[in-house]
């Protein structure tokens, strides 16, 4: 790159929630994060600009830091070389627009309808409406449904291929008559994608082309009893992502705000999608070690999560986003997919339900709001854990070996939904787990995030576990696009937070039964024994940066990675909380299913990683 | 963080209020630039294609298609009656005649003279749009609707649920504090909106809809109810398509809250007045708020600016939104600037409150909104 060095670096990331600002300088040779500010995003009334959030939270850099950052003005980022003031580079990233909701249509409702039902269920999305030519509905009401609910996205479907084009194209007529917009229109058209009767195309392309932004993918049922709904989904995700997202209002001019100046002219840096430069670490740290890993972003909307697994020995890259798992606007369903039980199951004290649901309801309609109290920290870390949970289910569903293998369905099949390709994810060939996003990020007890990764995600063997110190991967995803050196130098030495290794035998036993016996020699040469029991969890102090050399024999049928009942040797790294041994066995993992007994056992895991002060012990009584 | 949340609901004395009424397919607009329009006023309106029937009237009169054009009683285009005679059969000897009669009223379409096949069409539909509310047309959206423009109380809620509804103010509770219960539910309610106070039941909700009651504004329900109210757990809230027979509009948000002062006495005040309503919620980037809309005519006059949020200040008011003051209201009595540790080992940014009761309190700013006088 020509010009002057890049010393001065402001990036945000305008979350769905809050927007976070993060000051990177050059200082003795190298990139550091300097300062971090953050506000609430201002997507909603009265401001309904997202710039205003941004201004906002660099705003809170001027404050700490007693420096310009913003135009005189107050009203855009200042980039430039005035001295003392304002920054060489500004770039962002933004999941704004939060999850998605689409309509989908098919010919007949319980055929192609489902179909495209299913679709979009499995790309993440929220199906708030099945039109189909079979509903009922006469086509005004049709258009009225679509015009009111104000879909993201479109899948249209319909048609086994050389079947109907008929009752296809009408469909396409209903959408066209409904002239559906974005819901922040800044320059692109709502995206609609046609997966149905091939031999429809054309129609649909004249009746939909020049009204919104048409992507032809194959028929999700090409012949009745087949069902292929990989492209569509995919297609669902990639548009999401790339179209939807990112989008908010005052999106326009945050774009024209991301830039630098080479040789004296402006030069733009494209606005990023917040899983897109997620991502982008994640592979990059994947690459750069050559190892397994797994990534995952807890937003306030959507939850993302990133792999990095072989298949048929090359690395492969996944990315989901599920776009309606989510700490704040996607709270409620959370609790509404995950079942209440599921999230009071991680709480260690009794709570009225009817009490709890409205708290989870306002923390939905006023998303900014953080946990006051012990008792509220620990039932939002709960929730996190279901919707983590969630999130990778989802994950391990898309991010399979053999994409765009059709699935043979027959119309009894009609209500299962099986795999064919089989997962790449593989939890005991996994070597490094980060988590990222404020109920991980700001947990005040890094053991807490520990907790919450360990009991969603369910390493098996030996992982590394990580998160991201402050919720900066997304701008750091960005800037690896323009100043690679400087985001690698930030993650590795502000970002990334080694929380320690976890160990966790898979397999089953009795309650205190002994899973693995062994040693473990410690940095300063002496050798502690290492006894695993059942249903115990334990932490062992080793700090950041320390490596043990751990010897493990597990019993039979139990296994470290290395087969049943076979010993393995492996070098442990330490981190902040330390090596975390997990022995409450794996595949499957159970919770007590007496009450007293779970509590119990929550009580004890929490105390034996230090996860919160000793007065949670008398919560609920 | 420095910020307090605001969700940003207007609650105005008079505001100018513009709303879009668009038919759903090309129609012909039935009103003008300047006409004033009731609530109910159609602005515009289309006619869809009636149902078809197909009847065979070959297999029903037994005869082969070519010859049934002389048994018909009806050409293509008459008006039919329900059960009137479309065709018979000439019978033996005049005796044992078979007839086909109308299934439906509405017109005599065509007839098949190879299939048979008689195609029965069924009165045109017609699709209205409505001005939703009382105000004058200030713009015409070509063949689709128009543009009514009202001089209104205009207030907005956080969360609803069923669409338009319409009905006069009635005033249910006597303070912002007091429960709309099912006893304040009488036959005078039917065809209002009633204004309640702090929460209302599921129990009472269905007595209001028995009773006739067209929509409710209150400060609060339970989740619990909405569930079970709906039938179902709403996962992301986009509704306003609930068909419950009433409209639901909470001002404060879920569980029992103290409808505002200012929102409580505004709305009170317009006690009489007819009202439109809309329950309709989309909480997402781009959010849809729930509305009340009150036209005023022009002597009533504005008591207090539109609502603005500004910035926290000392002595500003503020209601708590989060456990364990959630829903207090109070007002800022310092603002420190320096971090502060939480009970949950979490540093942020707190400010000192000040409630009713002169109790005092440290939460985070982020938990608390700010509020009207």
């Amino acid at each position: 790159m020509a010009g002057k060095e890049i010393t001065r670096i402001l990036a945000t990331d305008c979350g769905s929630t809050t927007t976070k600002a993060i000051l990177i300088e050059k200082r003795e040779g190298e990139y550091r994060l300097i300062q971090r500010g953050e506000a609430p995003t201002t997507v909603e009334a009265p401001a309904e600009d997202v710039t205003k959030g941004v201004l906002n939270a660099v705003g809170e850099i001027e404050d700490l830091m007693q420096r310009q950052f913003l135009a005189d003005s107050k009203d855009s980022v200042e980039v430039g070389d005035s001295p003392g003031k304002g920054v060489d580079i500004y770039m962002s990233t933004s999941s704004a627009g939060g999850g998605l909701q689409m309509t989908v249509a098919g010919v007949v409702k319980s055929m192609t309808g489902e179909s495209a039902q299913r679709a979009a269920l499995g790309a993440g999305a929220i199906v708030m409406d099945v039109v189909a030519s079979n509903d009922g509905r006469l086509f005004h009401e049709k258009v009225s449904d679509i015009r009111r609910l104000r879909p993201d996205m479109i899948l249209l479907s319909g048609g086994i291929d050389g079947g109907t084009i008929d009752h296809v194209v009408e469909l396409a007529e209903v959408i066209r008559a409904a002239d559906p917009k974005p819901r922040f229109g800044v320059g692109y058209k709502l995206p609609v994608i046609f997966a149905g009767n091939r031999d429809a195309t054309p129609e649909v392309g004249s009746v939909l082309g020049d009204l919104v932004a048409l992507d032809v993918v194959p028929n999700i049922r090409p012949v009745l009893e087949r069902e292929n709904l990989t492209p569509a989904r995919d297609a669902i995700h990639e548009l999401f992502m790339e179209h939807v997202m990112a989008q908010a209002p005052g999106y326009g001019k945050l774009m024209q705000w991301c830039g630098h100046f080479v040789d004296g002219a402006w030069e733009n840096v494209p606005i990023m999608p917040t899983p897109g430069a997620v991502g982008k670490l994640i592979e990059m740290v994947a690459k750069a070690e050559g190892i397994h890993v797994m990534g995952v972003d807890i937003g306030g909307a959507t939850t993302d999560v990133f792999s990095v697994f072989d298949s048929n020995g090359q690395p492969v890259f996944n990315r989901t986003v599920s776009a309606n798992l989510g700490m704040s606007y996607s709270v409620s369903n959370v609790l509404a997919s995950a079942g209440l039980d599921n999230v009071m199951r991680w709480v260690p004290f009794h709570m009225d339900e009817a009490d709890l649901r409205n708290r989870i309801r306002n923390k939905m309609i006023r998303p900014t709001t953080i946990p006051q109290t012990l008792e509220e920290l620990i039932v939002e870390q709960a929730i996190s854990r279901e919707a983590l949970r969630l999130a990778l289910v989802q994950h391990r569903e898309l991010a399979v070996g053999l994409k765009g293998v059709a699935q043979e369905r027959t119309i009894g099949d009609a209500f299962e939904q099986t795999q064919t390709g089989a997962t790449l994810v593989d939890m005991m060939a996994l070597d490094l787990l980060i988590g990222s996003g404020g109920v991980l990020s700001h947990a005040p007890r890094r053991s807490q995030a520990a907790m919450m990764l360990v009991d969603s995600f369910l390493p098996e063997g030996i992982t590394m576990l990580a998160v991201d110190s402050i919720f900066m991967m997304p701008q750091l995803g960005v800037l690896s696009e323009v100043l690679p050196r400087a985001a690698t130098e930030v993650f590795d030495k502000d970002c990334l937070i080694r929380l320690g290794t976890c160990l966790a035998p898979s397999g089953q036993a009795k309650e205190g039964a002994v899973t693995a016996t062994g040693t473990i020699t410690m940095p300063d040469g002496k050798t502690r024994e290492l006894r695993i029991e059942y249903g115990r969890m334990e932490v062992i102090p080793l700090g950041v940066g320390e490596k043990a050399k751990a010897v493990l024999r597990p019993a039979k049928g139990i296994d470290f990675g290395t087969g049943p009942g076979k010993p393995r040797e492996a070098v442990l790294e330490g981190g902040v909380v330390g090596i975390v041994i997990d022995g409450r066995g794996r595949q499957p993992f159970n919770l007590p299913s007496s009450d007293g007994e779970r509590v119990r056992k929550l009580r004890e895991w929490a105390l034996a990683l230090g996860a919160y002060p000793e007065k949670f012990l008398s919560l609920g009584r | 963080m420095a910020f307090a949340y605001t969700p940003g609901l207007r609650v105005a004395d008079i505001a100018t209020v513009r709303k879009e009424r668009r038919l759903p397919l090309k129609g012909r607009v039935v009103v003008r630039v300047g006409d004033a329009v009731e609530a109910d006023t159609i602005v515009a309106r289309t006619e869809l294609p009636g149902n078809v029937r197909m009847i065979n009237l070959a297999n029903i009169l037994g005869v082969p298609p070519d010859d049934i054009f002389d048994l018909l009683f009806k050409k293509e285009g008459d008006p039919i009656a329900e059960n009137e005679q479309i065709a018979q059969s000439k019978g033996l000897f005049g005796l044992f005649k078979n007839t086909v009669r109308s299934p439906i009223t509405g017109s005599f379409e065509s007839f098949n003279k190879i299939t048979g096949q008689a195609v029965l069409r069924e009165p045109p539909i017609p699709v209205t749009i409505d001005a939703y509310v009382r105000g004058t047309v200030v713009d015409l959206l070509a063949d689709e609707g128009v543009v009514v423009e009202t001089r209104a109380t205009f207030v907005q809620g956080i969360f609803g649920i069923g669409g338009e509804t319409r009905g006069t103010i009635k005033a249910a509770v006597k303070s912002p504090e007091q429960e709309l219960t099912a006893d304040l539910i009488d036959p005078s309610c039917s065809g209002r909106i009633l204004i309640g106070g702090s929460f209302v039941s599921q129990q009472t909700l269905r007595k209001a809809i028995s009773a006739g009651v067209k929509g409710i504004v209150v400060g609060g329900f339970d989740d619990r109810d909405l569930k079970d109210f709906l039938g179902y757990d709403l996962g992301v809230a986009i509704t306003g398509h609930e068909q419950k027979g009433i409209t639901l509009v909470l001002t404060e948000g879920f569980g029992r809250m103290n409808m505002a002062r200012g929102t409580f006495d505004l709305l009170a005040s317009r006690e009489g007045l007819a009202a439109s309503i809309n329950g309709a919620t989309q909480i997402r980037a781009g959010v849809i708020r729930p509305e009340i809309v009150i036209p005023v005519g022009s002597e009533v006059k504005a008591k207090a600016p539109d609502r603005e949020q500004g910035a926290l200040d000392i002595g500003s008011p503020v209601r708590v939104i989060r456990a364990p003051y959630f829903g207090r209201l109070g007002r800022v009595t310092a603002l420190p600037p320096e971090l502060q540790l939480l009970e949950t080992e979490a540093k942020v940014r707190v400010l000192e409150v000040e409630f009713g009761d002169h109790e005092r309190a440290v939460v985070p700013r982020a938990n608390v909104e700010l509020i009207e006088e």
